[in-house]
Parts: C-alpha cells; structure tokens; sequence
C-alpha cells in the first residue's frame, strides 16, 4: 500500500502528496522501461487490445466528424462564393486540431477508462500484490507495457482518423457537389505541409502518454473496494481528458512560436 | 501473553532454527492501532496458525513479513535478516523464498490456468527451458489434483479450486516459508477440510515453514503445530491446539467453543 494511501490528508496536503505520488510513479515507470526484461509480448498485446480493437470507434466518429464538418463549413463558403476551398479548409482543421483532439478524447474515453477499471479491479482482488510478492515486478508487467502501447497506438489512430475523416467529407461532398476523388484528394494533400502535420503528430504522442499513464495511475493506485474499481475508471476518463485539452493548449503555443511566427 | 501448555514435562528441546523473528511490530492506519506490539518467532518447518478476530490484523502481520506493508515500529527478521530496512532488490530476492496464498487466490483472471503458473516461472526464476517449464507446472497441478484445469480460465474454476491453483502457483517457485491468508473462508465444510488437508501434505513435500491465518478452527485442528491467538492488536495466548482447548481465557474459550 502506498504511503498516500495510508495517511489521512486533507486540501492540499493531499493535493500534493498526490503530485509527489504521481512523480514517484512516473520515475518508477521510467526506471522500468530501461530496467531489462521488456515484456515485449504483453506490449504486442496491448497494442492489439487497445489499437486494433479502437480502430472501428476512432473510424467511424472520424468519418462522421469529416462529413459534418464538410456540411456545416458549405454554407459559409459558398456565401463568399468559396466553396471550392472545402477539401483546403477540412484537411488543415482536421490535421492540425479537430482529428487529433476528437481521437485523444475518445481514447480517454475507451482505453483509460479501461485501463483504470482493469487495473483497479486487478487490484482489488490482490492480483497485483500476489505478482508483487512473487517476486515479479508488476509495474514491468501492468503498467510500462500499456502506457507505451498507448503512446505508441494514439498517434497511429489519429492518422488512420484523419484519413477516414477525409473519406468523409468526401462522400459528404458529393451529396451537394460533384467532385472527383483525384481533385479533392489532390486539394487535400496540397493544402497541409510539413508544419501542419508534424506538430499535430508529435502532440498526439503526449495525448497517447497523458491517457496511458493516467488510466495505469489511477487504477494502479486505487483503494480495496469494489467501488474504488468504478471509482479509478471515472476518474482516469476525466483527468485524461482534462490532460487532452491542457496539452493541446499547450501545444498550441509552442506550434505558433516554432512554425508560425 | 499467556503460554499454554500441555500438562506433561518437556524433554530439552533442541537449538532452536528461528526462520521468522517479529519483536515489538507496531503499524496504525490512521489513527487505528492495528498491530500494538507483536513479538513472535516462527521455526523451521513449523506450522503456525494465527488465530484472530476479523479487523485484527492478522492479515497486516504477514503483509509486513513480505514487505508488502511497511511497519511503524519494531523488528522483522527473515533468515535473519531485518526486512523493514531492505531495499527493492533485496526484498525480491526475500519474496522467491515466500509463497503468498491470498484470501482469493489472487489469480490472475486475463491468463489460463498454465499461464498463471508459468508466470512466476518466466518472471521470477527467469526459466526458459519449456521442458522443463512444463513439468514443474504438471507436477504442482497433481500435487493439488487439478491437472485437468490446465487449459481452463479461472472464471471457469470454483472457489475451493481456485484455492488450489493459487496453492500450486505460490508452490511451483519451491519457497522456503509459506504465508497462508484465511485459506479456507468462504468455502464449504468438506473443501475447506481438503484444502487444510492439503496445506499439511505441501507443507510435509516441500519442507516449508508456514504461517495460516484463519478462523477456521477445523484448518487450525489439522495444520497447526502450534497456535497463537490475536486480539487488540496483541497475541495474547499461545501453545498446541489441545492445550488451547483447555485455555481459561474467554476469548481463547470463544474460538474453541464449538469443537467438542
């Protein structure tokens, strides 16, 4: 049990214990990666788990998300006579914000929630203390593997997002419009360059890392009760799609001072 | 504390080979003082059973002996060792020598039965001959007589079953000293009788020396070679199962009221 866990805190005493809880963890989970003994199976597994099987969510909010977006944005092109800028207009929004903020939150959504209410219910039924006292080391096992596959997982998922989300709006397009594929397409990829794509890649990792490492927290350091496995999942939801949005915030920033200045 | 013992003169007892040395073991949550002064010594391949009401902290004594919890005060030493000051490494190196059996088996629910017992094997003794992998997974599932569960989930085994392979998985790294928590709770009269049974067959194969926790006076009757009793944070009686029978204590007298 963790020395947190055991004392009474209140207000910021807690606040900050809980920071310093949440470093200790971090520096552990980082003293692991390089610790040997990868477990390189689990870590294919993750990514399965929480890739693969998060592909069909992630398309389908991305297509609807693009073909909504073509929708909503016409009307307000075509009254400046514009409408040829739709396919410019999608792609660098959905690029640049939309796919991978939309992405982001629905991986908090699925996988964090998931990965807390795993990890706490392994907890509650002293499946990580009897790894732990076997001898094997848990955090190895539990948690460097899942915060990886997400890292790893995130950014792939909002590519293969964003791609859907064009398709979408190229069908939207077509209800109104007539175009070919090989024109919008082409309009697509000629409108973003490298410094649309790289920094909404890159944050899309920090995304990937905020949600692995708060759903591992969270259910790794729930309490021993069944309400506490409800408890770690709601709670990873919520703080890793806080972290969502203070990143990307944060990554607004630094994109306009390093690409756009 | 009161040592009972049986009314018959003692031979010399031989030098005595202390596995498990607790002296003056305080630990609070809060402003709860589960364990106020526990003093204990447990020998090679002795049978201890702990005796106790729910909320005593039985259970928090033998979190302590594998570092699972942390003590506010006083001394622990296994194989003489003082285990409050071991750092990570060395108390790994203390835990393959203990074998933990959780309350539930603590088995892992997303792993087949032959991956659980091939867990520790990968990850703890670092083996990779599959070979030899198998036959000591073979071995330990015969041993506790559920060599068929070998392919099945444990959402698919029974409670008095899922004792067993969390039994067979603390067994099959060969530890030295066995903690068992409340290995029979919740299970019916006739299981919780095997799983007793069991725990002194193991524990005659392996040699092990064991600490058993339970409320179970039936398992305390077979397994014990000797008991203490717990209340108030404290051990407040001692001695062999029969002599505590005789106990005039009435909270000892309380747990032996029952058996006949």
């Amino acid at each position: 049990m963790d020395a947190v866990q055991e004392q009474e805190l209140t207000g910021w005493r807690k606040w900050a214990a809980s920071v310093g809880d949440q470093c200790i963890f971090f520096s552990r989970f980082f003293k692991n990666i390089f610790a040997g003994g990868f477990e390189w199976s689990e870590f294919v597994r993750q990514c399965y788990e929480i890739g693969y099987r998060s592909m069909m969510l992630v398309g389908i909010t991305s297509f609807i998300m693009g073909a909504v977006l073509i929708l909503q944005l016409r009307p307000s092109l075509v009254a400046f006579g514009e409408e040829s800028m739709l396919p410019i207009t999608l792609t660098v929004s959905l690029v640049r914000e939309i796919g991978p903020v939309i992405t982001a939150l629905i991986c908090s959504g699925k996988i964090a929630s998931s990965i807390g209410a795993e990890l706490g219910s392994m907890k509650v039924t002293e499946q990580i203390d009897a790894m732990e006292v076997s001898g094997a080391n848990p955090l190895q096992y539990l948690v460097v593997t899942r915060i990886l596959a997400v890292t790893f997982m995130v950014p792939l998922l909002t590519v293969i997002g964003d791609a859907i989300g064009l398709i979408g709006g190229f069908i939207a397009m077509n209800i109104t419009d007539n175009i070919s594929y090989v024109l919008y397409f082409h309009k697509c990829v000629a409108s973003i360059d490298f410094s649309d794509f790289l920094p909404a890649f890159v944050k899309t990792i920090f995304f990937g890392f905020a949600i692995g490492f708060v759903g591992c927290y969270k259910g790794f350091n729930s309490n021993k009760g069944t309400a506490s496995v409800g408890i770690a999942a709601n709670s990873a939801v919520v703080t890793a799609s806080l972290w969502v949005f203070v990143i990307d915030a944060m990554a607004v920033q630094i994109t306009s001072i390093l690409f756009y200045k | 504390m009161e040592a009972v013992k049986e009314q018959k003169k003692e031979p010399a007892k031989p030098k005595k080979d202390v596995v498990i040395e607790i002296n003056g073991l305080k630990k609070a949550f809060g402003k709860k003082q589960v364990l106020k002064d526990i003093n204990l010594e447990v020998d090679r391949g002795e049978n201890l059973v702990v005796l106790g009401k729910s909320g005593e902290g039985k259970s928090v004594t033998i979190e302590c002996i594998v570092g699972l919890l942390k003590p506010d005060a006083g001394s622990l030493k296994v194989f003489g060792d003082e285990v409050t000051n071991m750092n990570d490494k060395q108390l790994k190196e203390l835990r393959m020598k203990i074998g933990f059996l959780f309350q539930s088996g603590a088995l892992y629910d997303s792993m087949t039965v032959r991956e659980n017992l091939e867990f520790p094997l990968t990850r703890v003794l670092k083996l990779t001959d599959e070979h030899e992998i198998e036959e000591r997974i073979k071995e330990v599932l015969d041993g506790v007589g559920l060599l068929d569960a070998i392919d099945k989930l444990p959402a698919d085994l029974s409670g008095g079953m899922r004792k067993r392979i969390g039994l067979a998985r603390t067994l099959i790294i060969k530890p030295e000293i066995m903690l068992y928590d409340e290995p029979t709770t919740g299970l019916d009269p006739i299981t919780s009788k095997e799983i007793s049974e069991l725990i002194l067959s193991m524990q005659k194969k392996y040699k092990t020396t064991s600490i058993i926790i339970t409320h179970d006076m039936e398992c305390a009757r077979i397994a014990a070679d000797r008991i203490v009793v717990m209340d108030d944070g404290e051990y407040i009686a001692e001695g062999t199962f029969d002599a505590l029978h005789k106990s005039k204590n009435e909270i000892v007298k309380a747990f032996f009221n029952d058996i006949l």
